[in-house]
C-alpha cells in the first residue's frame, strides 16, 4: 500500500473510512476534496491528543490513503518519530470516545460515516421512566372501571327503587307507560294501553259469555 | 315421535324475556359475531393461497348451499323457541339435549382464547401510542456496541411479537411464567367484556353501535390510504388473478366450506340466542340472507384493503432488497455514492460478473424477485401482528396507523366476543342455574371472572403454542358435528312440516322448495362430506408445531417439533370431548325414562288403596 509520503506502514493498525455523504444530504451535500481530509485529519489528529499519552499528536501524523470517489479511504495515525504506527486500539478507543464530534463536523452521523472495524458507541434509546403503555393502560382501565362501576350502582339503585315500590302493579305502570312494542321495526300503539287502565275486576258477566 | 315437552305455542303476546331496542341492534349484533377476525386474517390468505379470483368460485358455492340455509336453521329455530342453545335442543328433543350443552362449551372454550387473541391486539394497541413504534428499532445489547443477537437475526419486529410480547419459551413443555403485562392486558379485556355484557343485550346493544360499524370506517380509511400507496396495484392484481387450474385440488374445495363455515359462526348458539330476543314475527329469511351477505362482502373488502398494503409491503420490500444489493456492491467496488439506479442493477451485475468474478462472488447478494416477496403470505396472529406491523412502519404517519388498525382488530374480536359471550350466558340465564334473587350483573360477573381465570394460562410464556391447539382442535371438529346434528335435529327429528308451519307463522309464507330441497338433502350430505375429510385431515396432520429457538441452527425459520406425549392426549381430548356431551346426555335420557316406565309399572302393579277421591 503506498502512502501519502511513501513510508509503508504496518497495515494492521490501518482503518478504513467510508463517507455517504450525499444519502446524508442529499441537495445540500459538499465535494470531498482535500480541504476536507485536512479538516479530517484534523479531527483524528485532535481525537488521539485526548488520549493521555498522545498529547504531542500533530495533524501531519495522520495519513490517508486510497482516497476514492465512493468516498472512502484508508488512513493510519504514526508517531511523532514517523517510524511506528500506533496500535489499533488507541485509535479505537480514541475515536470511540469523541465519534459524536467527528460526526458532527461532517454533518454525518454513525451510519453515513463508518470506521470499518470500530463499531460505534450506539446511543441509548429514549427511555422514559414509565413505559408510555402503562400510562395508556392506565387512563383506559380507569375508565373502564368507573363505567362498570357506575352500571352496576344504577343496577342496583334500580332494583332498590322496584322491590320498595308495590311490586306488580308498579311495574304493570311501567310497562303500559314507558314501552312502546315494537314489531319488526315497526312501533304498535296499543290506544287502549294509554291514559286508562282496565280493572278487569268489573268484568261484566256479558263480557265472559259469547254473544249470540 | 319424540316428546316435544316445553314448546309454548306461537302467540304475539310479550313476555318477559328481555329484547332488542330495534332491529338495527339485532343486525348489527348478528353481523359483528359474524364477521370477526377472520374475515381480515383467514379470508385474504385463503384467497392468495388458493388461486386468487378463482377461489371465489367455492366460496360462493358453500355460502349458497351451506352458509345461508344453516344459518337460516339457526336463526328461526331461535326466534320460534325462544330460548337459548340449551334450552333449544332440550325442546326439540330430550335426547338432543346434548347438542345444546357441546355448543355451550364450545362456546366457552372459545371465549377463553379468543379474548386471548384480544389481550394481544389491546397489547399492540397500548403501544402503539409512541413515535417511533417500539417494534421499529432493537434494544442495545449491553455493552451498547450493537443490537440484541436475536433481534440482529429476526428482524425488530417479529423480536418485539416473539420476545418482548410473549416472551416465548423453545418449547411447550417449557411453561415459564406468566407474562405481568399481558396479565394487565387481561385483566383489562375481560374487564371490558364485563363492562360490555353485563346486563346482557341491554348493554351489548348500546355498544354494538360502535364495535360493530368502527371497522368498516377504519377498513374504508385503509383502503384509500393502501390505493394511494406505490405497489398497490400489484398486490391486488396479484391476488385477484385467477389460477382457475387449481379447482382441481380437493383441498380448495374443503377449505372454502370450512371458511364459510366458522366466517358466519354457525353452532356456537350465539346466533341462536341473539334471536331468541326477537319479537316473534321478525322476517328471519331476509335476515339470514342479509348477514351472511354482509359478511361476505366484508370479507372481500377486507382482502382489497389488505391485498393493497401487502403489495405495498412487497414492492417496499423489493426496493430495499435491491438497495442492498446496490449498496454492497458499491462500496465493494468504491463506485460513486447513488451511481447505479434500481433499474440499471441487473446490466451493472452482469458486466461485473463478467469482468471480475471473484469478487462479486464474495458479496453476501440475495436474489429479489417481486413474486418473492408477493408470494410470502401469512394468516392468522402472523399476518396482523408481523406482516402488517411491519408494513405499517413504513407509511409515513406510522403511530396513527398502528392505533388505527388495532384499534379496528379490537373491535371486531369484541363484537365477535359479545356473540360468545351470549351463546354462554343465554343458557345459562334460561335453566336458572342461579336463584332468581341474583341479579344478572352478579351472573355475568361469575362468568367473566370464571373465564379470567381459566384464560391466565395463556398468558404463561408457552401461552401461544397452547392457543394454537385449542385454535386449531378445539373448534373445528366439534362445530361441524354439531352443524350437522342442527340441520338433522331440526329437519327430521323436529319435523320438516312443523319447522315450515312455524317459519309460515312467523314470516308469512312457507319456506320455498329451494330451501327444502337443500334442507332435506344438499346440506346434510355437504356436512357429512365435509365431516369425513376433516376428520381424516386431522388424523393425516402430524402432530408438530412450530417453536421459536433462538438457538435453533436455522434460525429465523421456526423449528418444527412434536408434541409431547401429554400435550397429544390433550389435542386428542379437546377435539371430541364436547361433542360426547351428545350421547352422553341421550344415554342419561334414556336411562331415566327406562326408570320412569319402570317405576310406572311398579305403580300400576302395587295394589290400589281403598276409597282414593
Amino acid at each position: 500500500m503506498e502512502w501519502i509520503d511513501g513510508t509503508s506502514l504496518n497495515a494492521e493498525n490501518a482503518f478504513k473510512v467510508r463517507l455517504s455523504i450525499r444519502t446524508a444530504l442529499g441537495d445540500k451535500a459538499y465535494v470531498w476534496d482535500t480541504n476536507e481530509e485536512y479538516l479530517f485529519r484534523a479531527m483524528v489528529a485532535f481525537s488521539m491528543r485526548k488520549v493521555p499519552s498522545r498529547e504531542a499528536t500533530e495533524i501531519s501524523h495522520v495519513l490517508l490513503c486510497n482516497v476514492t470517489q465512493r468516498v472512502s479511504f484508508w488512513f493510519v495515525v504514526t508517531d511523532p518519530s514517523r517510524n511506528h504506527t500506533l496500535p489499533a486500539v488507541e485509535v479505537q478507543s480514541a475515536i470511540r470516545m469523541n465519534r459524536n464530534r467527528i460526526n458532527n463536523a461532517f454533518f454525518l452521523n454513525d451510519r453515513t460515516l463508518e470506521f470499518l472495524r470500530i463499531p460505534s458507541t450506539l446511543a441509548p434509546p429514549m427511555d422514559p421512566s414509565v413505559p408510555i403503555w402503562i400510562i395508556v393502560f392506565g387512563v383506559i382501565f380507569c375508565i373502564v372501571i368507573v363505567a362498570t362501576a357506575l352500571l352496576v350502582l344504577s343496577g342496583i339503585r334500580h332494583r332498590r327503587r322496584n322491590n320498595k315500590g308495590l311490586p306488580g302493579l308498579d311495574d304493570a305502570e311501567d310497562k303500559c307507560e314507558n314501552t312502546i312494542t315494537v314489531e319488526n321495526g315497526i312501533p304498535c300503539d296499543p290506544l287502549d294501553t294509554k291514559g286508562g287502565h282496565i280493572n278487569d275486576g268489573f268484568l261484566t258477566e256479558d263480557e265472559r259469555l259469547t254473544p249470540l | 315421535m319424540a316428546q316435544a315437552s316445553g314448546l309454548d305455542p306461537l302467540v304475539d303476546g310479550e313476555d318477559e324475556r328481555p329484547k332488542w331496542d330495534n332491529k338495527l341492534q339485532y343486525l348489527l349484533s348478528c353481523i359483528g359475531f359474524a364477521v370477526g377476525l377472520g374475515n381480515i386474517w383467514r379470508f385474504p390468505y385463503l384467497c392468495q393461497t388458493y388461486g386468487g379470483g378463482a377461489f371465489l368460485i367455492p366460496y360462493l358455492i358453500a355460502l349458497v348451499f351451506e352458509g345461508i340455509p344453516l344459518f337460516y336453521i339457526e336463526l328461526a329455530i331461535g326466534q320460534r323457541l325462544r330460548k337459548g342453545s340449551i334450552g333449544v335442543w332440550t325442546s326439540i328433543s330430550p335426547y338432543l339435549g346434548g347438542v345444546g350443552l357441546g355448543c355451550f362449551s364450545v362456546s366457552f372454550i372459545v371465549c377463553l382464547y379468543y379474548n386471548t387473541v384480544l389481550v394481544w391486539v389491546l397489547w399492540f394497541l397500548l403501544n402503539s401510542f409512541q413515535d417511533p413504534l417500539p417494534w421499529s428499532t432493537c434494544p442495545l445489547n449491553l455493552n451498547r456496541t450493537g443490537f440484541v443477537q436475536e433481534c440482529q437475526g429476526s428482524g425488530t419486529v417479529s423480536y418485539f411479537w416473539y420476545r418482548q410480547t410473549l416472551n416465548i419459551t423453545a418449547d411447550i413443555s417449557n411453561s415459564g411464567t406468566i407474562q405481568w403485562q399481558l396479565f394487565l392486558c387481561l385483566v383489562a379485556c375481560w374487564t371490558v367484556v364485563y363492562l360490555c355484557v353485563i346486563r346482557g343485550i341491554e348493554s351489548t346493544g348500546k355498544v354494538i353501535y360502535f364495535t360493530a360499524l368502527f371497522p368498516y370506517l377504519v377498513l374504508t380509511i385503509f383502503l384509500i390510504r393502501g390505493l394511494t400507496l406505490p405497489g398497490a396495484t400489484e398486490g391486488l392484481t396479484y391476488l385477484f388473478t385467477p389460477k382457475m387450474q387449481i379447482l382441481q385440488n380437493p383441498r380448495v374445495w374443503l377449505d372454502a366450506a370450512t371458511q364459510i363455515f366458522f366466517s358466519l359462526s354457525l353452532a356456537f348458539g350465539g346466533h341462536i340466542a341473539f334471536a331468541s330476543y326477537n319479537p316473534p314475527r321478525n322476517n328471519c329469511e331476509k335476515d339470514a340472507v342479509t348477514i351472511a351477505l354482509v359478511n361476505s362482502m366484508t370479507s372481500l373488502y377486507a382482502s382489497i384493503t389488505i391485498f393493497s398494503i401487502m403489495g405495498f409491503k412487497a414492492t417496499n420490500d423489493y426496493g430495499r432488497c435491491l438497495d442492498r444489493n446496490i449498496l454492497s456492491l458499491i462500496n465493494e467496488f468504491d463506485f460513486p455514492e447513488q451511481s447505479i439506479p434500481r433499474d440499471e442493477y441487473p446490466t451493472v451485475l452482469m458486466h461485473l460478473n463478467a469482468t471480475q468474478p471473484e469478487r462479486v462472488a464474495r458479496l453476501p447478494l440475495k436474489t429479489c424477485h417481486l413474486d418473492d416477496f408477493l408470494d410470502k403470505s401469512a394468516s392468522g396472529p402472523g399476518l396482523a401482528f408481523i406482516v402488517f406491523t411491519e408494513a405499517v412502519l413504513h407509511m409515513p404517519g406510522a403511530p396513527a396507523w398502528s392505533v388505527l388498525f388495532f384499534g379496528m382488530l379490537f373491535t371486531l374480536g369484541l363484537s365477535s366476543m359479545f356473540g360468545n359471550m351470549e351463546g354462554v350466558i343465554t343458557p345459562l340465564l334460561d335453566m336458572g342455574v342461579l336463584p332468581r334473587g341474583i341479579p344478572k350483573e352478579a351472573m355475568t360477573g361469575l362468568v367473566c371472572l370464571v373465564c379470567f381465570l381459566s384464560a391466565m394460562c395463556f398468558t404463561l410464556q408457552s401461552g401461544s403454542y397452547w392457543l394454537e391447539i385449542f385454535d386449531n382442535f378445539a373448534a373445528s371438529l366439534n362445530l361441524i358435528i354439531f352443524a350437522f346434528l342442527e340441520v338433522v335435529g331440526v329437519i327430521y327429528v323436529y319435523g320438516m312440516k312443523r319447522f315450515c308451519d312455524d317459519i309460515e307463522w312467523m314470516i308469512g309464507r312457507r319456506p320455498a322448495l329451494y330451501w327444502r330441497v337443500i334442507w332435506r338433502v344438499v346440506s346434510p350430505m355437504l356436512l357429512f362430506s365435509i365431516l369425513l375429510s376433516y376428520v381424516i385431515l386431522l388424523a393425516q396432520q402430524p402432530p408438530s408445531y412450530e417453536a421459536w429457538n433462538p438457538q435453533y441452527e436455522q434460525f429465523p425459520s421456526r423449528e418444527e417439533k412434536l408434541y409431547p406425549g401429554w400435550v397429544q392426549v390433550i389435542c386428542v381430548l379437546l377435539s371430541f370431548l364436547p361433542s360426547l356431551w351428545v350421547p352422553g346426555v341421550a344415554l342419561v335420557q334414556l336411562l331415566s325414562q327406562y326408570r320412569q316406565r319402570w317405576k310406572d309399572t311398579q305403580l300400576e302393579r302395587s295394589p290400589k288403596p281403598e276409597g282414593r277421591c
